[in-house]
């Protein structure tokens, strides 16, 4: 509540933010570059699943920015309901926010490359399907915190919820599986784990690893600016409270 | 049984209260909004007489969750709107699902695992939505968390009652799948399965119940919060339907069972942890 006592104070976040917005811009470019043309073609594969191999630097970066947005929910709430301190639970929902926007990128470069490799864009393989679980859930925390008119119930409520959610996702994950290995293989090529893997060379694990990097500097950016969309909502709430009296 | 009517003791604090009338009120609130007369609130109230003291050990505990469960029972039992309507909608459920699958779908044991799972699944929330629905309609939710119980126990009260009702629809729907489907789900693992999957859908489903019954828009809510962390347990039931249903052996259901256990296990262990949290406060 510091930011309270002196609400015309500037903003200390705003410059070390800039700079930060820079470098993840910076190095979203470099992920694009090394992607598209650093990295050596998948020699194994041909045609049109060769040029659509190239969406797995994304897809992989996207997929470690929506881990961390669901990484980030479940500290946020555990973080919350310890010490009842309201930027936790700001941090838990800007995490939730950006993670799923990562998440619907990764659902749906995983399809648009699964048509050329799988020949479908979809199939019930644990992974999907605990990806997809996994994004409603998110949807349906966004929905469910909406509902709210007190700040504190909210930030609790969205606290349990999500603590429940991220205990139910790796039980998703082994009954998928297991919901896979027993069942019959339906179509052929229905073992997606042989379908379009193909081995890593040298140039592409670097470029795995700045899509990584970026794509992990690009989330921190984006989750600062939410969160500290959050904390001016919350100031401008006290401060239209403090103005009724 | 000993009731003194001119004190109650709320949640650590020792009230007194002035008049007979007033002790009435908090009863009444006690009895969950009933409409009691004075012998039958002294007896709701021995039910949780040990709760006065929020000591007693287990058994006092238990009476606590008892006292809840019957509560919500008996007032099941007066109005019937939960089951009744659970129940409705079950087997409508199975008979659209019939009229969809007819001539469409080769041998009903194709499809029956998933269809018994999905009407579950579904009409659970019919039911789960009217635990707290209903109380916070009357508005006795407040009154049922003023007495001086663990709020855990008024969770696991809820938790049976619902059970009981969910129960109760399931043995509607296995003959009614047996009808229409000539599909027989009435094996001893297939029923071990939807049991402990019941308990772990109400443990999950009651909480989240309590979460929305707050909210602006509970009704529609809760469908959308509860089904996808439900996913294992869904996921899980319908495999080890679909063994026993293609006669596979037994040995292959077990994985299943230990999910569902495993789930069930967890459900609860956090509940039993977040459920002040929920009711904190209020």
């Amino acid at each position: 509540m510091s930011t309270l006592a002196n609400p015309s104070r500037t903003d200390r976040w705003f410059k070390p933010l800039l700079v930060f917005d820079v470098i993840a811009g910076l190095a979203m470019v470099t992920v694009m570059w090394a992607g598209l043309l650093y990295a050596g073609d998948a020699v194994n594969l041909a045609g049109e699943e060769q040029a659509a191999q190239r969406i797995f630097y994304f897809h992989i970066g996207s997929n470690i920015a929506a881990l961390l947005g669901f990484l980030g929910s479940v500290v946020g709430s555990i973080g919350y309901l310890f010490s009842r301190r309201m930027v936790w639970d700001r941090w838990a929902a800007a995490s939730v926010e950006i993670g799923t926007i990562f998440g619907i990128l990764v659902l749906l470069s995983g399809s648009i490359w699964a048509k050329p490799a799988w020949n479908t864009y979809w199939t019930w393989d644990p992974r999907l399907t605990t990806a997809t679980i996994t994004v409603l859930i998110y949807i349906a925390y966004m929905l469910f915190r909406n509902g709210f008119d007190h700040a504190q119930t909210r930030a609790r409520f969205a606290s349990v919820y999500a603590i429940f959610a991220f205990l139910s996702v790796p039980l998703t994950y082994y009954s998928a599986r297991l919901f896979r290995s027993i069942h019959p293989i339906v179509f052929d090529g229905g073992n997606e784990e042989a379908q379009g893997s193909f081995a890593i060379g040298p140039t592409m694990g670097q470029t795995l690893t700045i899509a990584t990097i970026g794509f992990a500097l690009l989330f921190f950016a984006l989750l600062f600016h939410r969160v500290r969309q959050f904390d001016a909502e919350a100031r401008i709430e006290a401060l239209r409270e403090r103005f009724d009296e | 049984m000993n009731y003194d009517p001119d004190t109650c003791i709320i949640w650590r604090v020792r009230i007194v209260i002035p008049t007979e009338e007033r002790a009435r009120g908090c009863c009444r609130a006690l009895a969950g909004g009933l409409v009691w007369g004075p012998h039958a609130m002294m007896t709701e109230l021995s039910g949780a007489e040990g709760v006065t003291h929020r000591e007693g050990g287990i058994g006092a505990y238990l009476r606590h969750v008892w006292a809840v469960a019957e509560k919500d029972v008996r007032a099941e039992m007066r109005s019937k709107e939960v089951v009744g309507t659970m129940a409705a909608y079950s087997v409508l459920s199975a008979v659209v699902f019939g009229l969809a699958f007819d001539l469409r779908v080769p041998r009903a044991e194709l499809v029956a695992p998933g269809i018994l799972w999905v009407i579950v699944l579904f009409a659970g929330v019919l039911g789960l939505h009217r635990s707290f629905g209903s109380e916070v309609d009357r508005g006795t939710l407040a009154g049922l968390l003023l007495a001086p119980v663990e709020r855990s126990a008024i969770y696991l009260g809820k938790v049976a009652a619902n059970l009981l009702y969910f129960l109760i629809v399931e043995a509607l729907v296995v003959p009614a799948l047996l009808i229409l489907f000539d599909v027989n789900l009435v094996k001893p693992i297939v029923l071990l399965g939807l049991l402990l999957g019941t308990i772990g859908y109400v443990g999950v489903g009651t909480l989240v119940a309590a979460l929305t019954s707050r909210n602006r828009a509970r009704e529609t809510l809760l469908p959308v919060l509860l089904l996808p962390v439900l996913a294992p347990l869904f996921i899980s039931g319908v495999g080890l339907t679909s063994v026993i249903v293609d006669g596979r052996a037994d040995a292959e259901a077990w994985p299943w069972l230990g999910i569902i256990g495993l789930y069930d296990a967890l459900v609860f262990a956090v509940a039993f942890l977040l459920v002040d949290v929920v009711w904190e406060n209020s």
